[in-house]
């Protein structure tokens, strides 16, 4: 068999082209962007796309399944709380054809905004969850999560973090399945969530978290190793490996399907060892459930609830090992590198002149949130994608129309379709008269400019109708749209003030392409 | 089991050099890990990527004390792996300066003392000025080849196993330059 060196999102893409996935679609979100540029890049039999969000990638992706097909929908960890309100109803539907969701969580927040920790989300919505520890697995378990989902008619979430995404090994190449698209249903017994539906769907899943439950025991996707009985130590995930490294010795049940638990293994593993721990990454997920079965464990006493873990942190905590310095002390301060913007990027043309304006600025998702940092230190609140034209309008709501003279909402041009439309048509509504500047550079640049419906084009870099964001605006009720190239800052200045002067609703598209696209 | 740390600035290529690093392990007949960092933190950050091979690899990243070799295409960036260095480890540093943005704005000096200090306290250490041969090669991204070619003198594979893996990786115009850049390497 050929192993290839594949990143951890190379590997998933690669389980769902040879599980025969027919349809993928999610919104670009690190760490989880590359799965689907894989799939458009090497597996254009699967129909893969961006969709303007992940609530509807998630939805696009649940419509294939109903209809039929094998689909996937991928995303970061926040982009699932986007597409929470379709996944908690989808987990009642069930699927036709295989509905796999790739979840991206990033303990450490390289690249967002929180640490939230998913495997809470697989349990609220009662949907299995898979937890690969390495691109092998990666590959694995998306393949398994197909066969899974049609055969207990459940979505299945395959969770990773960063250092399951970004990290590569050796991963065995297999065959595609041709699995043919299914017949699209008409039931709406099972498709139509009406109360009356609703009710008898939330006793089968109830029955099936059972079934799913026996086989979370008896699958092998939860495994004992047994080492020396002293010591046992369930984990998941890349902690798994940390255990493994540090700790060679020790008897480890490896958790692969972290919702359902295996009740059944973790009695078994317990009782087969003296004293246990539990090791994972953020919250005590695994370690609470153990509890709950009366089991006496120690996890976060020791293990850290906040940061990713890492070789040293699993060293230290289980076996006390130290790490005196064996170099002598460099003493010079060695100057941090925060991550920046480029040279010559036209966000900070724009936050150049918003901060001698001295404005608020309620900013949003995307590069430009760097601007909070020096040398602009020219952004004040930020949330989530979207937020800002929302808060924007709350700060004009708790201090009247002057406030919005003082006050700016900034959104990149991929987050302003994404989630910044809907405010923008309550900011008309409720008769805010605030400015939204929306930084148009065309395309999603913080994720490796990933195209959006502004840009024309399409993942599979098809042409397709290109999004006219002046003509959205207006069409909303804005009637104050202007376009201008932030790089002449003295006209942009101009802009800002005319518009922030004018009591009525104001869009500014800042138009410049990325500096990194010139 | 190997542990070879590849540091730098976003943009330096440091992915690409440990990908062709993971290649040749492989062929070689090597388990093999590696980590890496991608999104807001490449925006002029600074960048890592851990590279483990041996017959069984389990963690992507390499425990502190535990690097065999470190290779830093930026002087800075190889000061803040010091801790991951393993007693009698090898210190590759190129010798080009990146200022940072607190340097930049004058915020913040750039030290002076990297090159002595290396060269005092760190036994096996190789300082190396790529500029001439980056010149000759006419392009400053070959850089993280040219430093790839210096690695290969510490590591294991043969020539001809470093030139098939540079070949199944590079784009196919890029070969010869980038074989090119791998030999000047591995003659500093």
């Amino acid at each position: 068999m050929e192993k290839k060196v594949l990143l951890g999102n190379e590997a998933i893409a690669r389980g769902a082209y040879e599980a025969g996935c027919h349809v993928a679609a999610a919104y670009p979100g690190t760490p989880s962007t590359e799965i689907l540029e894989t799939m458009a890049r090497d597996y254009p039999v699967i129909r893969s796309q961006w969709s303007p969000n992940e609530k509807v990638a998630l939805e696009v992706a649940a419509g294939a399944s109903v209809a039929g097909a094998r689909a996937l929908a991928a995303m970061k960890h926040v982009g699932l709380n986007v597409a929470a309100d379709p996944l908690f109803t989808f987990s009642y539907t069930g699927v036709n054809g295989g509905f796999v969701i790739i979840n991206a969580d990033d303990p450490g927040a390289w690249s967002s905004q929180n640490e939230q920790d998913n495997r809470h989300l697989a349990r609220a919505a009662k949907v299995p969850m898979l937890e690969p520890a390495d691109p092998a697995e990666c590959k694995e378990f998306t393949k398994l999560a197909f066969e899974l989902s049609e055969k207990y008619d459940r979505p299945v979430i395959v969770r990773i973090t960063t250092r399951i995404a970004h990290s590569q090994g050796l991963v065995e190449i297999g065959e595609r399945k041709d699995v043919p698209v299914k017949p699209a249903p008409r039931d709406p017994k099972k498709y139509v969530m009406l109360p009356a539906h609703a009710r008898p769907r939330h006793k089968f899943i109830e029955e099936q978290h059972l079934r799913i439950k026996e086989y979370s025991n008896t699958s092998g996707l939860n495994r004992i190793e047994w080492g020396n009985r002293k010591r046992g130590i369930i984990t998941d995930g890349v902690a798994y490996q940390y255990v493994k490294e540090t700790c060679p010795g020790d008897s480890v049940l490896k958790i692969g399907m972290v919702w359902p638990m295996p009740d059944d293994v973790i009695r078994e593993f317990a009782a087969g060892v003296e004293n246990l721990y539990v090791v994972e990454e953020i919250d005590p997920f695994i370690e609470e459930y153990v509890k709950s079965l009366g089991i006496k464990a120690i996890g976060k006493e020791i293990i850290p609830l906040c940061g990713e873990l890492t070789p040293e942190i699993v060293d230290a905590a289980l076996n006390g090992k130290q790490f005196p310095p064996a170099l002598p002390d460099y003493n010079t301060e060695i100057p941090a590198r925060p991550p920046g913007l480029c040279k010559g990027c036209p966000h900070g043309f724009v936050f150049t002149v918003l901060k001698k304006l001295d404005l608020i600025v309620n900013g949003d998702i995307g590069c430009y949130t760097l601007a909070a940092l020096p040398p602009y230190s020219a952004m004040h609140t930020q949330g989530c994608m979207g937020a800002s034209i929302g808060m924007h309008l709350g700060f004009e709501k708790a201090h009247g129309p002057e406030m919005a003279a003082k006050t700016v909402a900034v959104i990149g041009d991929s987050t302003f379709v994404h989630s910044g439309i809907t405010p923008l048509i309550d900011l008309v509504y409720n008769k805010g008269t605030g400015t939204v500047i929306i930084l148009d550079n065309r395309g999603t640049a913080m994720t490796g400019h990933q195209d959006h419906p502004g840009t024309g084009k399409t993942l599979m870099g098809e042409q397709t109708h290109e999004l006219d964001l002046a003509m959205l605006a207006r069409a909303v009720g804005v009637k104050r749209v202007v376009t201008v190239d932030p790089k002449d800052m003295d006209e942009f200045e101009r802009v800002v003030r005319e518009e922030t002067a004018a009591r009525e609703p104001s869009v500014i598209i800042s138009l410049r392409k990325c500096i990194l696209k010139m | 089991m190997k542990n070879i740390i590849f540091a730098g600035v976003g943009g330096q290529g440091v992915i690409l050099a440990s990908k062709i690093l993971m290649e040749v392990a492989k062929q070689a007949g090597f388990d093999v890990k590696e980590s890496e960092i991608h999104g807001m933190a490449q925006r002029g950050g600074s960048v890592d990527c851990h590279v483990r091979y041996g017959e069984k690899v389990y963690s992507p990243l390499i425990e502190k004390q535990s690097a065999d070799v470190i290779v830093s295409l930026e002087q800075l960036e190889a000061m803040r792996k010091l801790s991951l260095l393993a007693p009698g480890g090898t210190m590759i540093i190129n010798l080009e300066k990146v200022d940072p943005a607190p340097v930049q704005t004058g915020e913040k000096k750039y030290p002076d003392d990297i090159e002595k200090w290396v060269s005092t306290n760190i036994a096996k250490h190789r300082l190396v000025d790529t500029t001439a041969v980056l010149k000759e090669l006419g392009t400053k991204k070959a850089l993280n080849i040219v430093m790839l070619g210096v690695l290969s003198n510490h590591l294991e594979f043969t020539e001809k196993q470093w030139e098939t893996a540079i070949r199944s990786l590079v784009k196919e115009k890029f070969v010869d330059m980038n074989l090119q850049a791998f030999r000047k390497g591995r003659e500093l």
